[in-house]
C-alpha cells in the first residue's frame, strides 16, 4: 500500500514540477518586453552600451592633459598576446635625479582579445575600457594606437 | 471546357456568398469531380484527381514544413528572450525559404563505404510515411483525402513505419554516430508506440469507431476531452507525451543528441537529403498534433456544448479549417514548449517513464474508460 502511495506521489510531484517549469517558459514566451536582443544597425542612434562593456582599452586623460601611467610596463608583461608595448624614456628631473617616464603606450587593437588583464593589473589605474565597439577600418595600420596623447604628462600624486 | 471543370460552375451556382466554401468543402469537391467526369473518361478522371491531390499535398507539405521550422525558431527565441530570425522579410518570415534554397544548392556528399542504395532510400521512406499519414487526416468538412473505416489503426500502423527509414539511415551511413542514434531512436519509437496506441484506443472506446470522420462527427455535442472527462484528459496527456517521444523531439531527442552524437541518424546526410529528414521531423510533429486535435479536441468541429444552442451557433461562424489549424498549432506550441523547457532524458529515465509510468497508467485508464462507457457516465 505504501509503495502505491509513493508511486502516485511521485507522479503528482513530477507533474507539478514539470508544470512549474512550463509556467516559467510560457511566461517568457508571452511577455515580449523581456526580449533583450538589440536590433543593432537600426537602433544605432539610441543604442546605450553598458558601463562595463569592453569596447577598447583607453588611457583616460583629465582636462589638463594628464594621465596616470607611470610607464612601469606591468600591462605589457601581463598581456597574454603581446598587444601592448610600453616605450619609456629616461629624463632628468628638476632636482637632478634620473627618472623613467612613459614615451609611447602602444596598443595593438587588432591583436587584443579584451581579456582585461591590463586594466585589472595596472597599479595606478591608468587604463580603462571604453564602450566604443565599432572598430572596422580599411587599413590594418589604423588599429595600432598610441594611448597617451601627445604632450601629456603624469598626474601629480600618482607616484608615491 | 474550362467552365465544365466544376469550380466556376460551383461558384456561379452557389446561393450564398463565395466564402461559404470554407464551411463545407463537400459540394466543391463533388462539383470538381462531376466537371472532370464531363470532360474526360473515368480512368483519366481518376488520374487527374490523383495528380491534383498529390500536388496539393506536396505544396501543403512544403508550406507546413517551412512554416514549422520558422515557428520553432521564433518560439525558441521568445522563450529564451531573443528575437529569432528577423532580417529577411517582415519578422524574418522568408528566412526558412532562403534556408531551403541554400540547402537545394548544396553539394550531396557521397559517403565512402556507405550502402548507397539504402542510404538514398532512407529519406524517401520517411517522407512517404509522412504523406501516407497526412492523407488520412480530416482537415475540414469534406477536405479529407481518404476516409478509411479503420482510420486510427491505419495512422498508428503507418506512422510506426518511419522507424524503418531512421534505422536504414543509421545502418547504411556506416558511421558510429548514425548507428547509435538510429538504435536509440528505434528503441524509443518502438516502446512509445504502445502508449500512443493505448491512448488512442481509450478514445476509440468512447467514440465507438475508428473512422476519423465518424470520430469528428461524434464530437458535435462536445469534444471528447470534455465528454470523457478524467480518463480522456489522462489519455490526452499521455498521448502528447508519447507523441513527443515518438517524433524524437523535445526532452526525448536522444536519437540525435547534438552534444553526444553530433546529429544522430542523419549525421552523414547533406544538402537536400538532410533537409528531407529535417522536414519529416517537423511534419511528424504536425501529424502528432493534428491527430491529437482530431481525436481529443474535435478536429475541425467548432467548440460545442450540448446538442443545439446559441453558443454552438456562434462558434459555427468560425470556419472548420480555422478551428482545425488553430487547435493543431496550439498543440504544436505546447510540444515546442516541452522541448525548450525540459532537459534531455537519459536512456534509462526514458525507458522508466514509458514502462513504469505511462504504460501502467494507460492500461488502468483504458479500463476506467471502458467502465465509464459501459455505465454511461460520460456526457
Amino acid at each position: 500500500m505504501r509503495s502505491i502511495i509513493n508511486y502516485l506521489k511521485d507522479i503528482f510531484l513530477g507533474v507539478r514540477s514539470l508544470l512549474k517549469g512550463m509556467k516559467v517558459t510560457s511566461r517568457y514566451f508571452w511577455s515580449p518586453r523581456s526580449i533583450v536582443t538589440e536590433k543593432y544597425p537600426e537602433n544605432r542612434k539610441t543604442l546605450v552600451m553598458l558601463e562595463r562593456s569592453k569596447g577598447e582599452v583607453i588611457m583616460p586623460h583629465n582636462d589638463k592633459n594628464e594621465h596616470h601611467c607611470t610607464g612601469c610596463g606591468i600591462c605589457q608583461i601581463n598581456c597574454p598576446n603581446g598587444s601592448i608595448e610600453v616605450i619609456s624614456k629616461i629624463i632628468d628631473t628638476e632636482d637632478g635625479k634620473k627618472k623613467k617616464i612613459i614615451d609611447k603606450h602602444i596598443y595593438k587593437l587588432g591583436q587584443c582579445t579584451f581579456c582585461g588583464l591590463c586594466v585589472k593589473t595596472c597599479p595606478s589605474n591608468a587604463l580603462a575600457f571604453s564602450t566604443k565597439f565599432e572598430h572596422a577600418v580599411f587599413n590594418k595600420a589604423l588599429l595600432i594606437k598610441v594611448l597617451n596623447k601627445p604632450g601629456s604628462q603624469l598626474m601629480k600624486g600618482v607616484e608615491q | 471546357m474550362l467552365t465544365s471543370f466544376g469550380i466556376i460552375n460551383y461558384l456561379s451556382a452557389q446561393s450564398g456568398p463565395w466564402w461559404r466554401v470554407f464551411y463545407d468543402f463537400t459540394s466543391l469537391t463533388k462539383n470538381i469531380d462531376a466537371g472532370l467526369h464531363n470532360a474526360m473518361s473515368p480512368f483519366w478522371t481518376t488520374v487527374t484527381e490523383m495528380v491534383i491531390v498529390g500536388i496539393l499535398f506536396l505544396l501543403f507539405y512544403a508550406v507546413i514544413g517551412l512554416f514549422l521550422v520558422y515557428a520553432e525558431r521564433k518560439v525558441c527565441a521568445f522563450i529564451q528572450n531573443r528575437l529569432g530570425p528577423n532580417r529577411l522579410g517582415p519578422f524574418g518570415i522568408f528566412q526558412t525559404v532562403a534556408d531551403l534554397i541554400k540547402l537545394l544548392f548544396k553539394e550531396l556528399i557521397p559517403i565512402k563505404n556507405a550502402d548507397h542504395f539504402l542510404f538514398n532510400l532512407a529519406p524517401y521512406i520517411v517522407i512517404i510515411v509522412n504523406f501516407m499519414v497526412l492523407a488520412a487526416i480530416p482537415y475540414a468538412l469534406g477536405l479529407h483525402a481518404v476516409d478509411l473505416n479503420i482510420g486510427i489503426f491505419y495512422v498508428i500502423a503507418v506512422s510506426s513505419m518511419s522507424v524503418i527509414g531512421v534505422l536504414l539511415a543509421g545502418w547504411s551511413s556506416n558511421s558510429k554516430y548514425s548507428l547509435l542514434g538510429a538504435m536509440r531512436s528505434g528503441a524509443q519509437i518502438v516502446s512509445y508506440e504502445l502508449s500512443v496506441g493505448l491512448a488512442l484506443a481509450t478514445v476509440v472506446i468512447l467514440a465507438g469507431s475508428m473512422q476519423l470522420s465518424v470520430i469528428v462527427e461524434g464530437q458535435r455535442t462536445g469534444w471528447f476531452i470534455f465528454k470523457g472527462h478524467i480518463p480522456a484528459v489522462i489519455a490526452f496527456v499521455i498521448y502528447i507525451i508519447a507523441g513527443t517521444a515518438e517524433t524524437n523531439r523535445g526532452p526525448f531527442d536522444l536519437a540525435e543528441a547534438e552534444s553526444e552524437l553530433t546529429a544522430g541518424y542523419h549525421t552523414e546526410y547533406s544538402g537536400i537529403k538532410f533537409a528531407f529528414f529535417y522536414l519529416a521531423e517537423f511534419i511528424n510533429m504536425f501529424i502528432v498534433a493534428s491527430i491529437a486535435a482530431t481525436i481529443f479536441l474535435g478536429g475541425w468541429m467548432p467548440l460545442h456544448f450540448g446538442a443545439d444552442n446559441g453558443f454552438n451557433r456562434i462558434m459555427d461562424f468560425i470556419p472548420p479549417v480555422i478551428w482545425f489549424f488553430a487547435k493543431t498549432f496550439f498543440l504544436i506550441w505546447v510540444i515546442m514548449l516541452f522541448k525548450w523547457t525540459f532537459p534531455r532524458l537519459r536512456i534509462d529515465q526514458l525507458l522508466t517513464l514509458e514502462w513504469k509510468y505511462l504504460l501502467p497508467i494507460n492500461i488502468v485508464n483504458l479500463l476506467i474508460m471502458a467502465f465509464i462507457v459501459l455505465m454511461g457516465w460520460h456526457f
